[in-house]
């Protein structure tokens, strides 16, 4: 099995291969290159060394400001997320009439795409504020909330489906064993449930932190950083730049690729810090 | 073993995702208009598949020009129907392909960066002028032998190289100023105490101010909303103001030193910039709190519905206009008015006339298509045909010697555009953000706008913001060239 699995190897994994070095692997060697070069367009780069990235901390661009408002989204974002999705799957694995319609409509917001998610939660948003004699873009904490809350509606569905899943995988015979020793809800939850979805969890707070951390779309359609940058998050302020001013898309590209080994590292650290805490079953 | 096998395969691929996700940058840039743009795509795909046909057709009978190819990047989304429909026409008529890509609004740039190294390059694209250029001088053609640049009325007004070649020929001039309804004005004017009894009294900014304010006070008997049309600050509809109208200001500094260029912005005209934003904002249908929320279409609409007396805009917008449904503006009543800011002397200003729209041929295109593309633009803008679709159904002015007075637009905004521009008493305000820094600069000022209106920056804030982001961008900009 093996042996004949090593032989046709590359027959199998060369059409994937292929595939993944033509969408990713090159382009994203040329986007390192490019980081050190001046350019307009992919094929016409000068190399200029390091001020790409010189210029990419200058206080100027914003880089570091955004990247603190990223920070605290992301943090709250997680949490939220996560606990309010668990708590959902909770609820539907408990036997309740109509679970499957439930699932189905937490599930949905899923499916839309992220501008057309943006501009609807900014009408929204809008529709209530404009009440009160103000609007969505007036306070950043309003831009910062919206986005919370647009991110929460949308990924909380699919955090459930994981965690359903999860927990329904959890071995009955353990959680009847903690029942007869006489183990409280609470307990059980702790003690039994959590550590069994672990796994769970890890997938989660990955996809949570790594799509909060990467947020383009919503971000540019519910705020586009208004008022004055205070809600830009990275992504959005290296397209801003790319396309900002003459001559600064090398200085984009310099920040794609700080922000690239940022997102990569904490990602990382996250799976080695959650996968330390599974449990074999 | 097996579990972990398949755990470490899936902690693999978990970070794959993540990777490709990050190198995705550009791709999310993407999304940003993928409203627009896969109409665009759309139709472009319709297009070519047309192309084929006809060339499957050319293949059996006649002849195409020279084989070359016309690939054009559009810049105006509202224009796409005409300049497909032109396409479609050129190809019937000579056979040779022609086909039209239309950027999302805001996205020229962007998509350019993009289509400019695909094997189907457009041939025909645009800069905004020299600041545009700069960034995209390795792919301009000198054009300076063609018939087309002969054709150019004012000379000065192409982007010369360096070396003295011609790289960008304006296209189309255009004007803006404050739109008014004139059926609104003479109801106002009819009322008792009216502070003008007509529009020619109306020539400077005091004036202009008593009447807005006296109009304000009567707006119910005029049955209007208010005086101005929404001033749309939402990021990406901040345009009329970052950009056109901080233009007067600029002009007046311009003016003033003598100079063509400025490292840095005294920005000396605040005050009178301030006067005529305060008025649009404090007279307008919406209150000033909600202004963030509006975009440029809205406010044409609310203009076009009779809701409102004015609105700041070019004479590009009559399409707009004219496309609302319900639209209760007549034809013969939309008028343009000058943009009176309080300078001395301002009687005599006309509109605001140029041109941020200069036509480039890829440099980087094979022979037969740049030959193919420059042969499309002559027939465009001289045969009978041709200057048809760019007076009528385009609504350009054009600025080639090849348009006799009968081949003017019939619009009525491109009338009045023309009508100021042949008063000799009235000095037109030349455009001058070809010289604005850079987007981040008009972006940082709108959101500086929008914070104004929101009550969280003051207006001296706004100056100050005004005046670093210029120098610094000017800065930036001087360094990475």
């Amino acid at each position: 099995m093996q042996k004949t699995l090593k032989k046709y190897f590359l027959v199998f994994i060369l059409p994937t291969l292929l595939a993944f070095a033509m969408a990713f692997i090159i382009p994203f060697i040329l986007g390192v290159y490019l980081s050190f070069c001046e350019f307009t367009t992919v094929d016409n780069g000068k190399f200029n060394g390091i001020s790409n990235y010189i210029n990419a901390f200058s206080s100027g661009s914003g880089f570091l400001s955004s990247l603190g408002f990223t920070v605290k989204f992301v943090i709250v974002a997680i949490v939220s997320i996560n606990i309010l999705a668990f708590g959902l799957a909770l609820l539907l694995t408990k036997k309740i009439k109509g679970t499957n319609v439930f699932r189905t409509v937490f599930f949905m917001p899923n499916l839309i795409g992220g501008i057309v998610l943006g501009y609807t939660w900014q009408q929204m948003l809008n529709a209530v504020l404009l009440q009160h004699g103000t609007n969505l873009l007036a306070k950043s904490t309003f831009g910062y909330w919206g986005l919370i809350l647009l991110m929460n509606w949308q990924m909380i569905g699919y955090m459930m489906i994981i965690y359903i899943a999860g927990l329904q995988n959890v071995p009955t015979d353990l959680l009847e064993a903690a029942r007869i020793d006489g183990a409280t809800g609470t307990q059980t939850l702790f003690k039994v449930t959590i550590p069994m979805v672990m796994p769970s969890i890890t997938i989660c707070t990955f996809l949570t932190l790594s799509n909060s951390f990467k947020l383009y779309d919503q971000n540019l359609a519910l705020t586009a950083g208004a008022p004055s940058h205070q809600t830009e998050m990275v992504a959005l302020n290296i397209v801003n730049t790319f396309y900002g001013r003459t001559g600064y898309s090398g200085v984009g590209q310099a920040k794609a690729v700080v922000f690239f080994i940022l997102v990569a590292g904490v990602g990382l650290l996250q799976l080695l810090f959650t996968r330390k805490r599974e449990v074999d079953q | 073993m097996k579990k972990k096998l398949i755990s470490t395969l899936l902690c693999v691929s978990m970070v794959a995702t993540m990777l490709v996700g990050c190198g995705g940058n550009d791709e999310a840039a993407d999304d940003g208009n993928a409203g627009t743009e896969t109409e665009a795509e759309e139709g472009d795909d319709t297009e070519a598949e047309e192309g084929d046909d006809t060339e499957a057709a050319d293949d059996g009978g006649s002849a195409s020009a020279e084989g070359g190819k016309v690939c054009y990047l559009n810049f105006k989304p509202e224009s796409d129907d005409i300049w497909q429909q032109i396409a479609a026409e050129y190809t019937e008529a000579t056979g040779t392909e022609v086909k039209v890509v239309t950027a999302a609004s805001g996205q020229y740039e962007a998509t350019l960066t993009s289509e400019i190294v695909k094997e189907d390059a457009p041939t025909l694209f645009q800069v905004n002028g020299p600041i545009g250029y700069q960034n995209w001088k390795d792919y301009c053609m000198d054009l300076k032998d063609t018939d087309f640049y002969s054709w150019l009325l004012d000379k000065s007004l192409a982007i010369e190289g360096e070396d003295g070649g011609v790289y960008g020929i304006p296209y189309v001039v255009e004007g803006y100023g404050i739109i008014y309804n004139q059926a609104i004005m003479d109801k106002y004017f009819a009322t008792e105490g009216a502070k003008a009894a007509s529009m020619e009294e109306i020539n400077n900014f005091a004036k202009l101010k008593e009447v807005v304010e006296d109009m304000t006070a009567k707006k119910a008997e005029l049955e209007i909303d208010g005086v101005f049309a929404s001033t749309s600050l939402l990021p990406g509809e901040d345009w009329r103001w970052q950009t056109h109208l901080v233009n007067l200001p600029v002009y007046y500094e311009l003016k003033d030193s003598n100079a063509t260029d400025l490292a840095e912005l005294e920005f000396k005209y605040a005050e009178n910039y301030k006067n005529v934003f305060d008025l649009y904002i404090n007279n307008s249908c919406s209150e000033p709190g909600t202004l963030t929320t509006m975009d440029v279409t809205s406010s044409m609409a609310e203009f076009a519905l009779g809701q409102v007396a004015m609105v700041q805009n070019g004479n590009w917008g009559w399409s707009q206009i004219n496309g609302v449904d319900g639209n209760t503006v007549a034809e013969g009543d939309v008028k343009f008015l000058p943009i009176y800011t309080g300078v001395t002397g301002e009687e005599n200003q006309g509109l605001c006339v140029g041109t941020e729209n200069f036509f480039c041929v890829n440099s980087k295109a094979s022979e037969a298509d740049q030959a193919a593309t420059v042969a499309f633009l002559e027939w465009l803008y001289s045969s009978p045909e041709g200057k048809a679709h760019v007076t009528n159904d385009l609504g350009f002015i054009a600025p080639f010697n090849t348009f006799e007075d009968s081949d003017k637009p019939t619009d009525p905004l491109a009338q009045e555009v023309l009508r100021y521009m042949e008063d000799s008493s009235k000095t037109s305000v030349s455009w001058n953000f070809t010289i604005f820094p850079s987007q981040a600069f008009k972006d940082d000022f709108g959101f500086a706008l929008g914070d104004y209106c929101n009550g969280s920056k003051t207006w001296e804030e706004v100056v100050e913001t005004v005046k670093t982001r210029w120098a610094e961008e000017k800065a930036a900009t001087a360094t990475a060239e």
